[in-house]
């Protein structure tokens, strides 16, 4: 057998010199692109701002968090109003949208096809035309505009985002685990609760998170379909910053970012949790 | 024959304008080892998923017992499954995937314990418990998905290619074990597979199926020594097929010509009435002798044909010589390699005569397909 020697370092091929010393710095990159509008956010909410605009960093203060629901209370019931319309909007859309993926995986009915597409389209559609249309539609049947539709708004463009991603997880589900259940004993419900809902679970949590990071910070949709009387945070910053946005929609924000943070954390240890928790003795 | 413990009465499926299953009936006894084989697509896999109540019948009646099912879900039906894929469920451990049948029907959990330990005991896997499917090998998640069928201890087992994934050797091990747990408990096996090895190692009868109907059934050495069809002959090994003509009969024997003019016989039962036949004999059953000598061999007793040997291969335990007849038909022979050395083997171009007892031949209507397995004695009763 022929002897073999060390490749020369020029010798290596493209790619892995590409991954060993420029992909790094790319990641680098990408992580300082995705962060650092998120530190901005942060340390401004330290700011010890002079006058109307917290644009300049003026010096550190822990004022803001301090006042943060006590300073506005509009704000607070914003954030209130956001929370509300998300959590809802989120459940139902969740529900409604497993139902709807399971429906179109499953069975063959009349009208599945168009719907396939259909589901797409408030994801298509801009935003702003969603909006607009919503707002006609309202208007058009006379109802009053506040709450309950913003939350209905925000159900019906939430439903194509958990129907999308449940599907995804529903195709690789293998019906047979269902036969199984059945064979054994199971009744459909019982099957539904002991077998596909476990494993289709991940991807019905992924939805809801999805749903509930798009409801939090809608602003277009919930602008047009929130009346003249209801504020939601990102209405009540957008109304701020015309004359100043005040360091505690910073503290706020940054409050948001950490719960979500800390929620995802905590998701990522679980999931990997489920995959290693495992005995060790894996040899035979 | 014992009680019937499944019975199909004409039992049809279609999807669509495709007919998986024809008009099929059957019936099962109590305790026996049941194959279903046949090739993809012949509708053996359908016959078992209706069985167990995971396709709904077209038409027709099934029964477990006294029982109709017919329109039960499976959860309602004595039968339980070992699926192609195991189908395992992979968010269980092995415990709560073997207690999965007894927690349904609330069973106290020292009971769960104490059953699930001795199935796990039956398919040799005891300390397995905590472990997930995807821990576990091939053929222990084989053994797994035994166990989490045969704890709920089920009127039939059905058993859909289960083995099919496992490598040869294990395959063989599989098949030597599930006999064995078959006849340590004692109930009725459903197998459907299309390996036909695996059919007749392990069945007291088999139904060959094609185009969604029963083509013969019956014991394995009865399907293999007596094949009804050219199908079946083809499907359980290998064997040389003639034409001929049905002449006269002669005793318990029956003369037939062949198209070459040669007169063979065969069991006079065998051709069941029919005229113009094909005739067909197993490889190893034919006899090869060098031609001049076989005077000694070749008595009335014995068919005999004449041919030129033109290929040998030997594969240890047997050679495999091809031998073409006069009339250019290719004939297939087996001979035992009963002692070493080449004093016994024939060279290509050797002329040769092939001689055999008239009883190793059988018949195969020409007509067509010999109609399909006897259909049950009750069946006049609509």
């Amino acid at each position: 057998m022929a002897r073999t020697t060390p490749a020369p370092e020029r010798g290596r091929p493209f790619g892995e010199r590409f991954r060993r010393s420029l992909l790094p710095v790319f990641t680098a990159l990408v992580v300082a692109y995705l962060s650092l509008p998120i530190l901005v956010m942060i340390l401004f909410g330290f700011n010890d701002i002079q006058g109307r605009f917290n644009f300049a960093w003026q010096g550190f203060t822990l004022e803001h968090w301090g006042n943060v629901f006590s300073r506005f209370p509009a704000l607070n019931q914003a954030l209130i109003n956001s929370l509300t319309v998300a959590v809802v909007a989120t459940t139902v859309a969740t529900i409604l949208g497993t139902l709807i993926g399971l429906a179109l995986t499953r069975y063959e009915f009349r009208g599945r096809g168009p719907l396939n597409l259909l589901i797409f389209l408030p994801i298509a559609t801009p935003e702003i035309v969603l909006g607009a249309s919503l707002l006609a539609l309202f208007v058009s049947v006379a109802a009053p505009l506040g709450m309950a539709t913003i939350i209905i708004a925000h159900i019906m463009f939430n439903i194509s985002f958990v129907v999308v991603t449940v599907r995804a997880r529903i195709a690789g589900f293998d019906r047979h685990l269902e036969e199984a259940a059945m064979d054994l004993g199971a009744d459909e419900w019982t099957t539904f609760r002991k077998v596909t809902l476990p494993l289709i679970f991940p991807g019905i949590m992924a939805a809801a998170l999805l749903a509930f990071a798009l409801s939090i910070d809608d602003f277009v949709i919930t602008q047009f379909t929130a009346g003249a009387q209801t504020l939601t945070f990102p209405l009540w910053v957008y109304g701020a910053s015309r004359i100043g946005v005040p360091p505690q929609v910073n503290v706020m924000g940054t409050i948001i970012f950490l719960v979500a943070l800390v929620g995802i954390v905590l998701w990522l240890y679980l999931q990997r949790r489920d995959v290693t928790a495992r005995p060790t003795s894996l040899n035979e | 024959m014992p009680e019937a413990d499944v019975r199909l009465d004409r039992v049809t499926k279609r999807f669509g304008s495709f007919t998986a299953v024809d008009e099929l009936s059957l019936e099962v006894p109590e305790g026996e080892f049941f194959s279903l084989l046949g090739p993809s697509g012949c509708g053996k896999t359908t016959t078992l998923r209706m069985i167990g109540g995971f396709e709904e019948v077209t038409s027709g009646t099934i029964s477990l017992g006294d029982e109709d099912v017919t329109d039960l879900p499976p959860f309602k039906r004595a039968t339980n499954t070992v699926f192609q894929n195991y189908a395992l469920f992979p968010h269980l451990t092995v415990f709560e995937n073997i207690a999965f049948g007894l927690r349904r029907r609330k069973t106290p959990i020292g009971e769960i314990r104490r059953q699930v330990a001795s199935m796990l005991k039956l398919v040799e896997l005891p300390g397995y418990e905590e472990r997930r499917p995807n821990q576990v090998s091939g053929g222990q998640q084989q053994r797994v998905a035994l166990a989490r069928a045969l704890i709920n201890n089920p009127r039939v087992l059905l058993l859909d290619e289960p083995l099919g994934a496992l490598d040869l050797k294990l395959r063989k091990q599989m098949q030597v074990e599930l006999k064995r747990i078959q006849s340590e408990i004692g109930i009725t096996f459903i197998f459907v597979t299309h390996d036909q090895e695996e059919a007749m190692t392990m069945s007291d009868r088999i139904a060959v199926m094609r185009a969604g109907r029963i083509e013969q059934l019956g014991a394995p050495e009865e399907l293999y020594e007596r094949p009804r069809s050219e199908f079946v002959a083809g499907f359980l090994g290998v064997s040389n097929l003639l034409d001929g003509d049905v002449a006269e009969r002669d005793g318990e024997l029956v003369q037939i010509r062949l198209a070459n003019g040669v007169i063979i016989r065969a069991p006079a039962a065998a051709t069941n009435g029919a005229t113009k036949v094909r005739v067909g004999i197993r490889p190893e059953k034919l006899r090869v002798v060098h031609q001049g000598a076989e005077a000694a061999s070749d008595t009335a007793e014995t068919n005999g044909l004449d041919g030129t040997v033109f290929d040998a291969s030997y594969v240890g335990v047997s050679t495999q010589y091809l031998v073409k007849t006069a009339d250019g038909h290719t004939l297939t022979v087996y001979a035992q390699n009963l002692t070493s050395g080449a004093s016994e083997a024939l060279s290509e171009g050797q002329r040769v005569r092939l001689t055999w007892n008239p009883q190793h031949t059988f018949v195969i209507d020409d007509e067509g397909r010999v109609e399909s397995a006897a259909p049950l004695e009750e069946e006049s009763t609509t």
